[in-house]
């Protein structure tokens, strides 16, 4: 045991820990990608994809394979170190983002105090990628659609911060793990229904808190460049925006991210509002289990949750149009931005008023 | 810790590369990507200080928000690169008095706190309590919204005025612009939305 504690078991604990997170994570984006597709093909009345493995399960790891042995282009004009970086920068911080998530009790890499701020920072330079990747191709369209995905991810932001201090003043911490435990007992006290661990007074803040969880899922979507918003690939005006000039593994690395991010906010709306790893009831029985066991329901809960909201995200690309971007504008800043400012004043006051839940 | 110090010289040799670059940098844009990575490994330094609530504030304002805007702005411009470097040597004495100036002033915190202690010493424990745990973010707001509450108010102050004069500088009302408002369009019905007729054969409907 004390081999764990001194510096060199711990960074080999660390790198063990990241390599665990990583690899499941890649699997599950493999299979991510595939659930997205025929969802997609669900709703148009096709069979998506269905040749390779059983059901087309595999159909994912043979993309892998086209994208990796495909020629990499760099057009002439572009600005190879930036336009190389930027779907670098596009996966680490995709992945980056995985360390702070709480995936069962005591189950993150990194526990910190500021989980939620981190998640929050890491997610706002996400754009950075999408940024460079446009400019440094040195063409029209994905410039076109660089500036667009700017000026909608810092726009959603916003709102997104705002909903995020809403659960804060509700859990009273910043640390991911703890504001999942603060959900803990039943869906009751989860904090798309008002909930927290003083429900008995909390309860009316279900008018405020559940509509703060739907502006909190559309600006993920928003934020995620998905459909209906995804104006930044719109492929009826932009051709496919910032990534027209790229192919083969850049590509994948920028797709890669996306779908990674897609999941992040999927598992984010899960730990804000819908309890994270906790069961949808009371979960007393867990005290007689073993630890691992008691994780392994957690996880169970938590994997549950998030491809709930998963299907939602994919259920609402498959049916609702795309946005027009102006409408786009002023759904992020003539909305939701006044709606998230005033719930959280409402939600402060209440806490204030009610001296805390106590 | 050897960890901690291999960590500190890295974040700050990168800080520094990072800010020379930013100076030297041909191209514009590769200019603000430095500056972005100058913010990024300060951010670096604040977390090795045991201030993460200001590290992940400095990402979050400056690296997600501050920081892409600049890169907006120069991506838009139409930079002329020789236009830019002709004044070089004219500017070059004002800006080592400033860089001076400013290395004075460093140097003068830096040996006042290292003689005297910092000043957090003696204002913070007022406000924070006894020596219970408290994060940082806690002991930050605890002295922000105590001590200095008016100090703090009066920024808020500064920085909406600021926002107002921006907007009323922006803002213009050009005349004939057809402009969609949304409420209307949500509030049709297909009463007054149409109009049902049925024409007569030979005689259309009129109007």
């Amino acid at each position: 045991m004390e081999f764990w504690a001194t510096p060199v078991g711990w960074t080999i604990l660390a790198f063990a820990h990241i390599l665990a997170v990583t690899v499941s994570l890649l699997l599950i984006v493999a299979f991510i990608i595939y659930g997205d597709r025929k969802i997609f093909a669900g709703v148009q009345a096709r069979k998506g994809p269905n040749v390779v493995g059983p059901f087309g399960l595999l159909q994912s790891f043979a993309d892998l394979g086209k994208f990796l042995v495909k020629e990499l282009v760099i057009p002439a004009g572009a600005d190879k170190a930036v336009f190389l970086l930027a779907p670098l920068i596009s996966v680490t911080l995709a992945f980056g983002a995985w360390a702070v998530m709480p995936f069962a009790p005591g189950w993150a890499i990194s526990d910190i105090n500021v989980g939620i701020l981190y998640l929050f920072a890491v997610s706002s330079m996400g754009v950075y990628g999408i940024i460079m990747g446009g400019w440094a191709s040195n063409s029209k369209y994905p410039f076109l659609g660089s500036l667009r995905s700017a000026a909608q991810m810092v726009s959603y932001e916003v709102s997104i911060g705002f909903v995020i201090i809403t659960v804060i003043l509700l859990a009273g911490t910043m640390n991911l793990n703890q504001i999942t435990e603060a959900q803990a007992g039943g869906f009751w006290h989860w904090f798309m229904f008002g909930g927290g661990p003083n429900w008995q007074t909390n309860w009316p803040l279900i008018l405020i808190m559940f509509p703060m969880g739907v502006i909190f899922f559309i600006s993920g979507l928003a934020e995620t460049n998905r459909p209906p918003f995804d104006l930044p690939e719109a492929e009826s005006e932009l051709v496919a925006g910032y990534a027209v000039e790229y192919g083969s593994t850049p590509y994948l690395l920028f797709y890669l991210a996306e779908m990674l991010n897609i999941v992040l906010m999927s598992g984010l709306m899960a730990v804000l509002f819908l309890g994270g790893w906790n069961a949808p009831w009371p979960a007393d029985y867990l005290t007689g289990w073993p630890a691992w066991l008691a994780s392994l329901h957690g996880l169970f809960f938590f994997a549950i949750k998030t491809v709930f909201v998963f299907f939602m995200n994919a259920m609402v690309r498959a049916i609702v149009p795309r946005y027009r971007y102006d409408q786009l504008m002023r759904l992020g800043w003539k909305v939701f931005l006044p709606t998230s400012l005033v719930a959280v004043a409402v939600v402060a006051g209440w806490q204030v008023y009610t001296g805390f839940g106590s | 810790m050897a960890l901690q110090a291999i960590a500190f010289y890295l974040m700050s040799a990168v800080t520094l590369v990072a800010g020379f670059c930013v100076v030297s940098a041909r191209n514009p844009v590769h200019s603000v990507l430095w500056l972005i990575l100058a913010f990024f490994s300060a951010a670096g330094l604040f977390v090795l200080l045991g201030a993460e609530f200001l590290a992940m504030l400095l990402v979050v304002v400056y690296v997600g928000a501050v920081a892409v805007l600049f890169l907006f702005v120069v991506m838009m411009l139409d930079v002329d690169f020789t236009a830019l470097r002709q004044g070089f040597a004219q500017y070059m004495p004002i800006g080592l008095l400033i860089a001076v100036f400013l290395a004075a002033e460093m140097i003068l915190v830096a040996t006042t706190v290292a003689t005297k202690g910092a000043a957090k010493d003696n204002l913070v424990p007022a406000a924070a309590g006894s020596g219970s745990e408290l994060s940082n973010a806690e002991t930050i707001g605890r002295v922000l919204y105590t001590d200095y509450v008016y100090f703090f108010q009066a920024a808020g102050l500064v920085l909406l005025v600021a926002m107002i004069g921006a907007i009323v500088l922006t803002l213009r009302h050009k005349p004939g612009v057809k402009r969609q408002i949304i409420m209307d369009q949500v509030l049709r019905t297909p009463k007054t939305g149409m109009r049902i007729v049925n024409p007569k054969s030979g005689e259309g409907i009129g109007e």
